[in-house]
């Protein structure tokens, strides 16, 4: 099983690069060890030497690549998060980012449409579909878009904003929407999210409650989370700020701020990013419901 | 004690006093949101299952659970004693908390009883035990009927299936995994 799911994996990333290079994207590596990772609430970095972290992504640098006039970009590389383990999770995995100027999260949803419907026609071509939690999800069906608003009140009856004062959002997300999501045929993307849960992301024209952020799910497995980028550096700066008065408050380390990125994100242009797990996308690729089973080790195997 | 991020399969906390082991577990944490561990646990005195969630931050307090080797001695209505042979303490447990392991338990059985602080909440058997057929109906030759089996009461007051030759006062070998035959002891 693992043998063959190891020329499944190394499918999918090479049909990936093939992907973005025919698109004219730029592929780029960037350091993996940085002095600081855009700080957020829930997200902790593994800190290696005195004042160096391994990234959590690698959005910071991408980002400063945008500013310097850079168009297209993509990188596939390893990311770090501390103490995340589990079905769906490894503390180091891979990631797809990638990001294109004058764009809003419009054009990424179309992105992840074609790109997932390359991957189905190249990797899987018996099928032509993805299976999760025995759910085949089929990528040539039209895709759903649902807001997070829409979603808590259908599928949960209840208000987003009102789960989040109470700090239900998560338990509601998880145990109630995700598995709603899952009963799906087609991919779903959830968009619009309240601005507090999309600290580098642009607010909506006209409403400063909600963010263009999407999220996009197969099976109810959250595969991409995407943008329309932030690009004023004062309000940037509030909002890590704000990240590290939650950390404080709740115990976690407050972590130093990317101000070199703060500099110069006044010169990035409007743009979108986003961010895959390439693992969890073997997963669907693969049929199969276990991170374990499409790495060549595990942390336990080490 | 224990964090969050010590749980996994295996482990074996207190919780409102009684021992539980963590029978399933996942980490969960959707995108940008606090993470949330996923938990499946047996309560290690009444077998019943609970699902809890826990959330960053929360500690648990180990479960410190023993495994003695002890011999069943004797039983007084519902009260099973067992005794440590080295030690010479002994311990008494509900028939609810045995469950089926008190179809096998022959007097000087030597098992091994899980120590939860002073308390026996359970035993592990040896996987086989011999036991005397007490009664059973006698073999009838020439039977056609095609039955290849037959009730059969051992010693300990336990009723389970035995083939046709099986007759009274045999030692027969029982699967304490299954409670099924499993042969006879020849000789």
């Amino acid at each position: 099983m693992k043998m063959d799911a190891l020329w499944l994996r190394a499918n999918v990333i090479k049909t990936i690069r093939d992907f973005f290079w025919e698109r004219g994207f730029l592929e780029v590596e960037t350091p993996l060890l940085i002095p600081a990772n855009a700080p957020e609430e829930y997200i902790n970095p593994i800190i290696t030497l005195p004042s160096w972290q391994l990234q959590t992504s690698p959005e910071i640098c991408m980002k400063r690549l945008l500013c310097r006039g850079h168009q297209k970009l993509f990188q596939i590389s390893h990311c770090w998060r501390s103490n995340e383990r589990g079905s769906r999770h490894l503390s180091e995995f891979t990631m797809l980012e990638w990001y294109r100027a004058g764009c809003d999260y419009k054009t990424l949803m179309v992105d992840c449409e074609e790109m997932l419907q390359h991957i189905a026609k190249t990797c899987i071509p018996e099928s032509g579909y993805f299976e999760y939690n025995s759910a085949r999800i089929d990528p040539f069906i039209p895709w759903q878009r649902i807001s997070v608003q829409e979603a808590f009140l259908h599928f949960g009856q209840v208000d987003v904003y009102d789960c989040l004062r109470k700090g239900l959002y998560e338990e509601i997300l998880t145990s109630v929407i995700e598995p709603a999501l899952a009963k799906f045929d087609a991919p779903v993307i959830l968009l619009d999210y309240p601005a507090e849960l999309a600290a580098l992301a642009r607010t909506k024209p006209g409403d400063n409650n909600l963010s263009e952020r999407f999220e996009l799910y197969l099976g109810g497995l959250e595969l991409a989370n995407g943008f329309s980028e932030l690009n004023d550096p004062l309000e940037q700066r509030v909002r890590f700020e704000e990240a590290n008065r939650v950390r404080s408050n709740i115990g976690q380390a407050v972590l130093p701020l990317p101000e070199p990125f703060l500099d110069t994100l006044a010169y990035m242009p409007p743009s979108a990013g986003i961010a895959l797990g390439i693992d969890r996308l073997v997963m669907l690729t693969a049929g199969t419901d276990s991170i374990d089973e499409i790495v060549a080790f595990t942390p336990e195997d080490l | 004690m224990y964090t969050v991020a010590d749980l996994k399969k295996g482990l074996k906390i207190i919780l409102d006093g009684d021992p539980y082991l963590v029978v399933a577990f996942d980490f969960v944490k959707p995108g940008k949101g606090q993470a949330l561990y996923r938990t499946k646990m047996r309560n290690m005195i009444n077998g019943s299952l609970l699902d809890r969630t826990y959330r960053s931050g929360e500690s648990f307090e180990p479960a410190s659970l023993e495994e003695r080797s002890m011999e069943y001695l004797y039983k007084e209505g519902d009260h099973y004693t067992f005794m440590d042979q080295q030690t010479f303490e002994q311990v008494v447990m509900e028939e609810d908390t045995l469950g089926d392991a008190k179809n096998y338990l022959l007097e000087n059985l030597k098992v091994e009883v899980m120590l939860f602080g002073e308390k026996a909440i359970g035993i592990s058997l040896p996987n086989f035990v011999n036991l005397r057929v007490t009664a059973t109906e006698p073999w009838a030759k020439g039977d056609t009927s095609g039955n290849d089996s037959k009730p059969a009461t051992v010693e300990t007051g336990y009723v389970l299936r035995v083939p046709p030759f099986i007759e009274e006062g045999e030692l027969i070998v029982i699967d304490t995994r299954t409670g099924e035959y499993s042969t006879r002891v020849k000789g």
